[in-house]
């Protein structure tokens, strides 16, 4: 009888209409046709079951881990993958290497997760503020962003950790701290093209202050690119937070952060391989599905791909 | 001075007073940039938690000395005039003395830097000889499973944790294989036999002719710059794909095909002529990331270069040779990225 209300067969058809009865209905067959060229691509498909999987891992760690990630047994230690107990083998104070990465997921989420939210929004701030005041706010914070740019990025996270001293809190702030110039510089692109649009001179005329305009009008249009760009980057944090944690800069020993279960096991490597393989093993495959993801998600968003 | 009373003569300003202009404004953002990442640097410096004087009179110094320790370091005066004493001993090449090592900062980066930008330099080599071709490739077999392999390729090297491959690279052609060199730049008993030329002992020793060494250091090199090389050949190939396929789907290329022009020179003569200039760009880039990026790779091989370098003085809070680390490495960053910028505008028409 009623058209707007969707029966649930009829859910697809119509979410594929051509022509949107509301803005809610616009918006969701947006979604849901972005939705569908994601589906066609395998790969970030792929990328998005790891990931999910990764999320589950974490949250059910207590539950899967065979063993105490944390409890020493040095008559059981530097087993190899395989032994009884001991699916991924043994590190050298004897625990069980499956159950401390089961934990690790955990850190690596929390480290990425923060500094997800803290480095786009830093950079949307600085960006959006930057483009819309126009002058010398953008002149000098834009100078402000070149400058962490030049700075090689690790050595600025290890002298800020070096400077604030080690711990994952610590890590997640050097990392934001060179991770968000790039953003910036995509929240001051987009507001430039934003600012002069025919829309953002009536919703001024209509009386909107600045500071309106830009978390109302502005910052909503900054959100796809910076998705897309904080997915692709997600490596690269995920990286940059095990290469501290290498550097034993990051989450500190007993924890079993993969950074630095990879450090633990480079005294073994040659006899005893797995310890500082395994661990590499789960950086890799995790950073792997990011790419893959942030791959896909840019052919969905940006039709331009490439233009990093 | 006279840049100024030239801009107000005139309206209409000659190409060469607006080339002027543009170098003035580059040299002001250059040192802009730079004073803002000595400022950052020595801030963080100051905040570290590490007692200068103390490094220095050690911990049974008397009151006194360690008073006028404190005194003679310039500690006692406010900050930002310390900035400012520090700012003109760097402009005048002066990082202070390495605690560490003993040596002024300066002649230790001159040591530890040619051996950064041999692995740098063979890197981007590698990246180049191999992401070009593979980048293109991709771009002309859109969508077949070539393009597929190309971005598997690429995305694998992205996501590689270069610490741990380096590692178990270390572990199969090294401790199982034995067919490479192990950590460091040569076998222990062929060091320092080369006299230091340019610094890169690959070219000392081609220099000297002495091929066994060339061979040793060879040997020892190929699997961190093959790790760099992965790494920069997956920015390159990427790009060189993306731009390529903007190439490929403009017009001009279809009218050359429809005018019965060969499809190799439409790919290599047109296409990829035009995309020359952008590729230098990435290329000068992805370079400048090598030279900084490859501090992991430098600790995991032992190898002494500038990230190596910064990373141990970190760890035993030598200040002095962390800051001028940084701000070196800094400097080549913000020049290689106004090379690249500068290049684009000198011989992209379309920038102008």
């Amino acid at each position: 009888m009623s058209v707007t209300k969707p029966s649930s067969q009829g859910l697809r058809a119509w979410l594929l209409a051509d022509t949107p009865t509301s803005r809610r209905h616009a918006k969701l067959s947006v979604v849901y046709q972005s939705w569908l060229s994601f589906k066609g691509n395998h790969m970030a498909m792929f990328g998005l079951g790891i990931l999910l999987f990764l999320v589950v891992i974490a949250a059910a760690a207590p539950l899967l881990a065979p063993q105490d990630p944390f409890i020493q047994d040095l008559s059981e230690r530097l087993l190899p993958p395989g032994s009884e107990g001991y699916i991924l083998g043994s590190d050298s104070l004897g625990r069980d290497i499956l159950s401390r990465l089961l934990y690790g997921s955990r850190i690596t989420l929390y480290i990425v997760t923060l500094v997800a939210i803290i480095a786009p929004i830093a950079g949307l701030f600085v960006g959006t503020v930057a483009g819309y005041a126009g002058g010398w706010a953008d002149v000098i914070l834009m100078r402000i962003t070149d400058i962490f740019l030049a700075f090689p990025r690790l050595v600025l996270a290890l002298a800020f950790v070096a400077a604030l001293g080690a711990g994952i809190e610590n890590a997640v702030l050097a990392i934001s701290l060179t991770a968000w110039p790039p953003y910036a510089r995509i929240a001051r692109a987009e507001t430039l093209t934003i600012r002069g649009s025919d829309y953002i001179n009536a919703v001024r005329l209509q009386g909107a202050g600045p500071l309106r305009i830009i978390t109302k009008h502005i910052w909503p249009l900054c959100i796809s690119s910076l998705v897309v760009r904080v997915t692709l980057d997600m490596a690269g944090i995920i990286l940059a937070a095990a290469g501290l944690g290498f550097l034993g800069l990051g989450a500190q020993p007993p924890s079993p952060e993969w950074g630095a279960m990879i450090s633990e096991g480079r005294k073994f490597i040659l006899d005893h391989w797995w310890v500082a393989t395994m661990p590499g093993l789960a950086i890799f495959t995790v950073s792997l599905a990011f790419n893959l993801l942030g791959d896909g998600l840019r052919d969905v968003l940006d039709p331009k791909e490439g233009k990093s | 001075m006279a840049m100024a009373s030239n801009i107000s003569k005139g309206r209409r300003k000659s190409p060469f007073l607006r080339a002027l202009i543009k170098t003035g404004k580059t040299v002001v953002t250059i040192s802009v940039t730079m004073l803002g990442l000595l400022f950052v640097t020595f801030f963080i410096g100051r905040v570290m938690p590490v007692d200068p004087v103390l490094s220095i009179v050690g911990e049974r110094a008397s009151k006194e000395i360690y008073d006028e320790a404190f005194r003679a370091l310039g500690l006692d005066r406010p900050l930002i005039v310390q900035f400012f004493y520090y700012l003109r001993d760097v402009v005048q090449g002066d990082f202070g003395i390495s605690l560490r090592t003993g040596f002024p900062v300066v002649n230790d980066i001159k040591r530890v830097f040619p051996a950064t930008m041999e692995l740098a330099t063979l890197g981007t080599i590698m990246g180049v000889v191999i992401g070009v071709p593979l980048g293109v490739l991709a771009a002309v077999k859109r969508g077949t499973w070539i393009d597929q392999v190309a971005r598997v390729v690429a995305l694998i090297g992205y996501s590689m944790p270069v610490f741990w491959i380096g590692l178990i690279g270390l572990l199969i052609f090294y401790g199982m294989l034995g067919w490479i060199g192990g950590p460091g730049r040569l076998d222990i008993f062929y060091e320092d036999i080369i006299p230091p030329v340019t610094g890169m002992i690959l070219i000392d020793s081609a220099l000297a002719g002495d091929w066994t060494i060339f061979k040793n250091a060879f040997s020892h090199i190929v699997l961190p710059a093959t790790l760099l090389g992965y790494y920069s050949l997956a920015y390159i190939s990427r790009m060189t794909r993306s731009f390529m396929l903007e190439q490929l789907s403009s017009e001009y290329v279809t009218t050359a095909r429809v005018k019965g022009m060969s499809e190799t020179a439409v790919i290599w003569k047109h296409a990829f002529g035009n995309i020359k200039v952008q590729l230098v760009t990435v290329i000068a880039l992805s370079y400048a990331g090598l030279l900084e990026g490859s501090v992991l790779t430098e600790i995991i091989f032992s190898w002494p270069g500038i990230g190596s370098y910064i990373t141990t003085s970190l760890l035993s809070a030598d200040m002095n040779a962390v800051m001028g680390g940084t701000v070196v490495v800094g400097l080549v960053f913000v020049l290689l990225n106004i090379f690249a910028d500068l290049l684009y505008k000198f011989f992209d028409p379309r920038a102008k």
